[in-house]
Parts: C-alpha cells; sequence; structure tokens
C-alpha cells in the first residue's frame, strides 16, 4: 500500500512568498557577521571565507527552498476527510475525518495579503493536530472554508 | 432528586470556618521571607521607627484570610456549580455540574490535624483558572460533595433531565451526604500499595532531582547570607580531609555518600506521596486513588474519559523489573514535562502488578502482553547511526578539547561511550513496536525511557505521517495518531510506511481509503 499525494497544488505565488518569507533570516546573519568582520582586521581570510559560504547557503536556500516546498505542499477534501501534505527537508502528511473537524479558519498575514494569498486552519478536538494549508490563493481559500463548514455543520461528536 | 424544590434553589454554602486557623498559618510560611526583608528593611532604615511593618504585615494576612471566609460561598444546583468569591469586585463562578470531569480531594498535614480537605473540582477546560477550588470544607463534607458531583456528571450526559433511568437511579438515591460510606464498599479494589514497593524507590529519578534541589538551594541560601562554603566549619573539616587523603579514595567515598544520600531522599519522596495508596473502581463507572503519608491527595477519574493507559518502564526501573502506569485521560489539563496530560493510575510497582492492573482497567490483557510488531532492519540502522552520530560528536569534542590542553584521560572516556552507545542502540531498536490489540492501538519505544501506550482506536481523531529526508531514504515514517486524550498525540516512531499505512488502516478503516494507492514500488 502506498499514500497518494493530496489532488491539489497550492498557489504559484507561494512560491515568491516564501522566498520573500526567508530573507530577513539571512539578512539578519549576513549583518551579523558583517559586524563581526569589521570589528578587527586578524584572521580577514577566515572571515571573508565565512561570509562568502553565507552567502552561497543564501543563495542555495532562497533558490531552492520556495521551489521544493511548492512540489510538496499540497491539499484535498473529499466528502469524509481533509488530506494535507507539507514541508520541504522534513515532510508531513495529516490526515482528519470531516466527522471530528471543530473549527475552520481563515487567515492573511500582511505579507500573505501582498501576495494575495491566505492560510486554512483546520483544527480538531486534538491539540496536536491542526492541519494548515498554506500559501492558497484567497478565492480557493474562501471556497475550501465554505466547503469544510458545510459538510462539518451536520456531523454529531467530536471525541472529546 | 427526592425533593425537587430544594434541588433547583440550595441555599449557599460556606467553607468550614476552620480555614481561618490554616491560611494565616499557610500565608505566613509564604510572607516569612517578605516580612524579613521589611524587618531588616526596617532596623536598616530608621534606627528601630519602621519595627511596625512586620506586625502590620502579619495582621493584614489574617484580615485578608478573614475577609476571604466571609466573601466565599458555593452551593450546587442541579445545572450548575456556582462559586462566589471577592468584596469590592464580586465574582461569581459557574461550571455547569456534567461538565465537571475530576474532582481531587487533598488534605495536607495542617488540614489534616484540623480535619479538613480541599476539594478541587477540574472542567478540562484549557483555559487557566477555569476550575473550582474550594479551600477548605470538613473531611466528610467534601467527600460528600466528591461523591455528589461524580455520580451527578456520570450519569447527566446519557439522560436529559427528568427522565428517569435505570441508572440514575441508584446514583441520585446514594448521592445524600453521609451515605457515600456505604457505598464504598460496593468499590472493587485494583491495587493497593505493598510496603514492600519502596524498595523500587531508588530506582526512580526523583531522588536524584530531589538532591539536585537540595544542593542547588543550599548553595543558594549560602550565596544570600554572604557565606563563602570553604569557611563553614564542617564543610571546611570535609575539605581539609578531602586534601588529606588520595583522589580514588574521596572518589569512592563522594560516590557511595552521594549514592546514599540520593537513595534516602527517593525513599522518602515515594512514601510521602504513595503511602497508602488504593486504586478502586465505583460501580457507577469511576476510579478513585488515594495516597500519601502526611498531605493525603484523592483523585477521582471517570471511566468513559479514559482512553487508554501508558506503561512506562524506564531502564533502571526495568532493571529491577517495575514499572508504572499512567491514564490517558480526556479533559484533563494537558501539562508539560514528563507526565505530560496523563494521570497516574500507580506508582513504581512490580511490572506484573502493572500489566494486571492495566489489564483490569482496560478489560483486556492483550495491550500490554501480545507480541509487538518490529520495524526491520532499516529502522536498526537509524538507531544505530544517530547513537554513533553522537559518539562521533563527543568523540570530536573530546579531541579538541585535548589538542586545547585538557588532560589525556578525556580519549580514555570518549573510547568508553561506544560500547554503552551500542548497547543502547540496540535496546532502543528492541523497544520500538507496534500492533493492534483488541480495541487499541499499541506502541512501544524509548530505551532510557521506555514506554508502552495502549490508545483505544475510537479515541484517534487524525493522522499525522512524518517523514525526515533521510526516513524518506530509508523507507520509514513517524505515525502519529491525534487524540483529544492525555498527550494528545501518540508516536509510532520509525515504522516502515507500508506498515505504517496498514496500522492506520487497521486501527481506524476507511479514513484512509481515499487516498491508498494498491500498487506500491512501480512508481518513482
Amino acid at each position: 500500500m502506498q499514500l497518494r499525494d493530496p489532488a491539489h497544488l497550492v498557489s504559484p505565488h507561494a512560491v515568491a512568498y516564501w522566498t520573500v518569507r526567508a530573507v530577513p533570516l539571512w539578512i539578519l546573519v549576513l549583518a551579523g557577521e558583517l559586524f563581526w568582520l569589521s570589528g578587527s582586521v586578524a584572521h580577514s581570510g577566515l572571515r571573508v571565507a565565512v561570509l562568502a559560504l553565507t552567502v552561497m547557503f543564501a543563495a542555495a536556500h532562497l533558490m531552492v527552498m520556495p521551489r521544493w516546498r511548492y512540489r510538496v505542499h499540497r491539499w484535498e477534501v473529499t466528502a469524509t476527510a481533509v488530506y494535507t501534505q507539507s514541508g520541504w527537508l522534513i515532510q508531513e502528511r495529516r490526515i482528519a475525518p470531516l466527522s471530528r473537524v471543530q473549527t475552520v479558519d481563515t487567515s492573511r498575514g500582511p505579507l500573505e495579503q501582498l501576495f494575495r494569498l491566505a492560510n486554512v486552519t483546520v483544527t480538531t478536538a486534538s491539540a496536536a493536530g491542526p492541519l494548515r494549508i498554506h500559501g492558497l490563493d484567497r478565492a480557493t481559500a474562501e471556497g475550501v472554508v465554505a466547503e469544510l463548514t458545510a459538510a462539518t455543520s451536520h456531523s454529531e461528536g467530536d471525541a472529546t | 432528586m427526592s425533593v425537587p424544590g430544594a434541588e433547583q434553589n440550595p441555599r449557599w454554602r460556606r467553607l468550614s470556618a476552620r480555614m481561618l486557623l490554616v491560611h494565616p498559618v499557610r500565608e505566613l510560611g509564604q510572607a516569612i521571607p517578605a516580612l524579613l526583608g521589611l524587618v531588616l528593611a526596617g532596623r536598616a532604615v530608621g534606627n528601630g521607627q519602621l519595627w511596625w511593618l512586620a506586625p502590620l504585615g502579619v495582621v493584614g494576612v489574617i484580615a485578608l484570610s478573614v475577609l476571604r471566609w466571609v466573601t466565599t460561598r458555593y452551593r450546587i444546583t442541579a445545572e450548575q456549580v456556582q462559586l462566589r468569591t471577592g468584596l469590592l469586585r464580586r465574582k461569581t463562578i459557574a461550571t455547569p455540574a456534567d461538565r465537571v470531569r475530576s474532582v481531587h480531594v487533598t488534605s495536607s498535614a495542617l488540614h489534616r490535624i484540623l480535619g479538613l480537605a480541599k476539594v478541587e473540582i477540574g472542567t478540562g477546560s484549557h483555559l487557566p483558572g477555569s476550575g473550582l477550588s474550594l479551600d477548605s470544607l470538613r473531611v466528610t463534607e467534601a467527600a460528600g460533595l466528591r461523591a455528589e458531583l461524580l455520580h451527578r456528571s456520570a450519569v447527566a450526559p446519557s439522560e436529559g433531565p427528568g427522565t428517569a433511568s435505570l441508572r440514575a437511579v441508584p446514583a441520585t438515591a446514594e448521592a445524600a451526604p453521609g451515605d457515600h460510606d456505604t457505598q464504598r464498599d460496593h468499590d472493587t479494589e485494583l491495587a493497593r500499595m505493598d510496603p514492600r514497593w519502596v524498595r523500587f524507590a531508588p530506582f526512580t529519578m526523583s531522588g536524584v532531582l530531589g538532591a539536585a534541589a537540595v544542593f542547588g538551594i543550599g548553595s543558594r541560601l549560602l550565596n544570600q547570607f554572604g557565606v563563602n562554603a570553604g569557611e563553614v566549619a564542617p564543610i571546611r573539616g570535609g575539605l581539609d580531609y578531602v586534601r588529606r587523603t588520595p583522589f580514588w579514595l574521596d572518589a569512592l567515598e563522594g560516590l557511595v555518600a552521594l549514592v546514599a544520600f540520593v537513595t534516602v531522599l527517593s525513599i522518602g519522596g515515594y512514601v510521602l506521596s504513595y503511602w497508602g495508596f488504593r486504586l478502586t473502581r465505583h460501580p457507577h463507572g469511576s476510579l478513585h486513588i488515594t495516597r500519601g503519608l502526611l498531605t493525603t491527595r484523592a483523585t477521582s477519574i471517570e471511566e468513559r474519559r479514559m482512553r487508554g493507559v501508558e506503561l512506562a518502564e524506564p531502564l533502571l526501573l526495568r532493571a529491577v523489573h517495575a514499572a508504572r502506569l499512567s491514564g490517558i485521560t480526556t479533559g484533563l489539563k494537558p501539562k508539560r514535562g514528563a507526565d505530560g496530560g496523563s494521570s497516574m493510575l500507580l506508582p513504581p510497582a512490580p511490572s506484573s502488578v502493572a500489566r494486571q492492573v492495566a489489564a483490569q482497567i482496560l478489560g483486556d490483557p492483550a495491550p500490554m502482553e501480545v507480541a509487538l510488531t518490529a520495524h526491520g532492519p532499516a529502522a536498526r540502522r537509524r538507531r544505530f547511526m544517530r547513537v554513533l552520530l553522537v559518539v562521533l560528536l563527543l568523540s570530536v569534542a573530546a579531541g579538541v578539547a585535548i589538542w586545547w590542553g585538557a588532560p589525556q584521560w578525556l580519549a580514555f572516556a570518549a573510547l568508553v561511550t561506544v560500547p554503552a552507545a551500542v548497547m543502547l542502540a540496540e535496546d532502543r531498536y528492541r523497544s520500538l513496536g507496534h500492533t493492534i490489540a483488541g480495541r487499541f492501538l499499541v506502541a512501544r519505544a524509548g530505551s532510557l525511557y521506555r514506554r508502552r501506550d495502549a490508545l483505544e482506536c475510537a479515541g484517534i481523531i487524525g493522522w499525522n505521517v512524518r517523514q525526515t529526508f533521510f526516513q524518506r531514504r530509508a523507507g520509514l515514517a513517524t505515525l502519529t495518531a491525534t487524540t483529544a486524550a492525555g498527550r494528545q498525540a501518540y508516536e509510532v516512531r520509525d515504522v516502515p510506511l507500508h506498515l505504517a499505512l496498514l496500522l492506520a488502516h487497521r486501527a481506524l478503516p476507511g479514513l484512509l481509503d481515499d487516498f491508498l494507492t494498491p500498487a506500491p514500488g512501480l512508481r518513482t
């Protein structure tokens, strides 16, 4: 037996969103290293090498991570269950039956608004397993919320 | 409901007036550092002119207790438990009676001298301060309240108000205060502490933690009073002795002393918290745990909230064939730490007893006894890789340290970790296992802290299948069953992906059907 991928990809804008979201961290790291570099002149060769290496890592991360994520992040809602897949190096698939869904939220951070994206969070009675779909375009997100709300409104227990 | 009118609007009840003796004593105890500070400040600032600050503090504390007693009242109506507190800001906390999920009755030594008990009513809400705490009631009153609350909530959800049912009749008939003593005779005892169990105490971590706490507080206190540890006479004597004797003798004596100290602490801790431990089952479907030497605690768990049990066998306890048992329960607050969200069912006890009790609680001996499906060679390789990676890091660190001028024997120490690491990896692999036993999903993992979880399949809410980069290459996955009970998530670690899917499919048939493809392997 094998678990197939969920049916739908997220919005292609998500690639740019993930790239931009990862930039501040690298800027912070580089700023720290520049500060260290400007401190004194001893071992300057080593310092420049470290800086160059960081720039290379940053470039590789910013190139690879968003595209890899875009291939992994997928979602699907069937008549009975929600199924999501996320991550890149560490990948996770989450499945929850619709009958156990408690809340369906959608939210848009400032950066997500810039890229016209939204994310959907589906929670169950377990504190451990909210299902999140990141990087959906707005219309799709609203559609998912409407669909899930309709599907879960006529189910009974949530296994608490 | 013998007298409906009285049930509808019972009068407000006060806490026991004897609490006036408990609160000041305890709060003074807590306030001693602050009061000391006041006294010292008074002396330092005004040549003794501010001496009145300390007695004022004492009077203030007593006045607060009296005020709290006067303003606190509670009552239990047919639908709600209500607590009213506060003088200027009157606050009424009301909790639906059928939402009461746990009732704890605690009596500290002081409470017991005065015949009092503190009742804490848990509603299982995750919000802080949502439970009710009644401190203190008289012991008989507390026991009556507990019986009343539990029977009510055991009956309420299945039947609407007013509908008489077979189960409801005995519960309400016997809920009257005073009758619970006769009721106790019908309890069946599942376990009772055997004084011989105390021998397991040194094999728990409690003594080590206690010793660390004692050393920590001791050194803090010495620092606080500006005393140099080397100047205290007994410590100085000890240091002199250490200087005169050879190193190996010191090390040996130090080790013996430490082991003795830790042993005494752990035995003391075990006796204090578990003395008189008794686990009973009430015919209306609840488990009762009473324990404690000085401070006695009584906890009740409704069995319909039990979703399984956890059998914990840390390495040291396993070496002496002992284990601990906890319940996986919904509605108890998820806590952090080793016990996260689970409720103690059995203190460190012979593992045969633990398994027996588990079988009685689950109604099925299989989950604790059946052989588990092993996770195969890939999982074993992963265990070895991870442990050896740690060893490699330690060796490199030791090498660097020696290069920087650390003593040579560090290299020997690093070498010694290798066989230990190999044994650890092998034991970690042997622990791994999973199966479905009856209604339960069973999973086991860990070596230093091995745990066997039995989770009722009906309590599983969903699945998380997590794979790191290396797990994907090895064809392994970590399957997590999410649930509303206990730790909220129970892991089956490093299981071959196809076995994980098979397990998920057997535990909750149907859920995965839409997402499974039957032909494995051929696709990339």
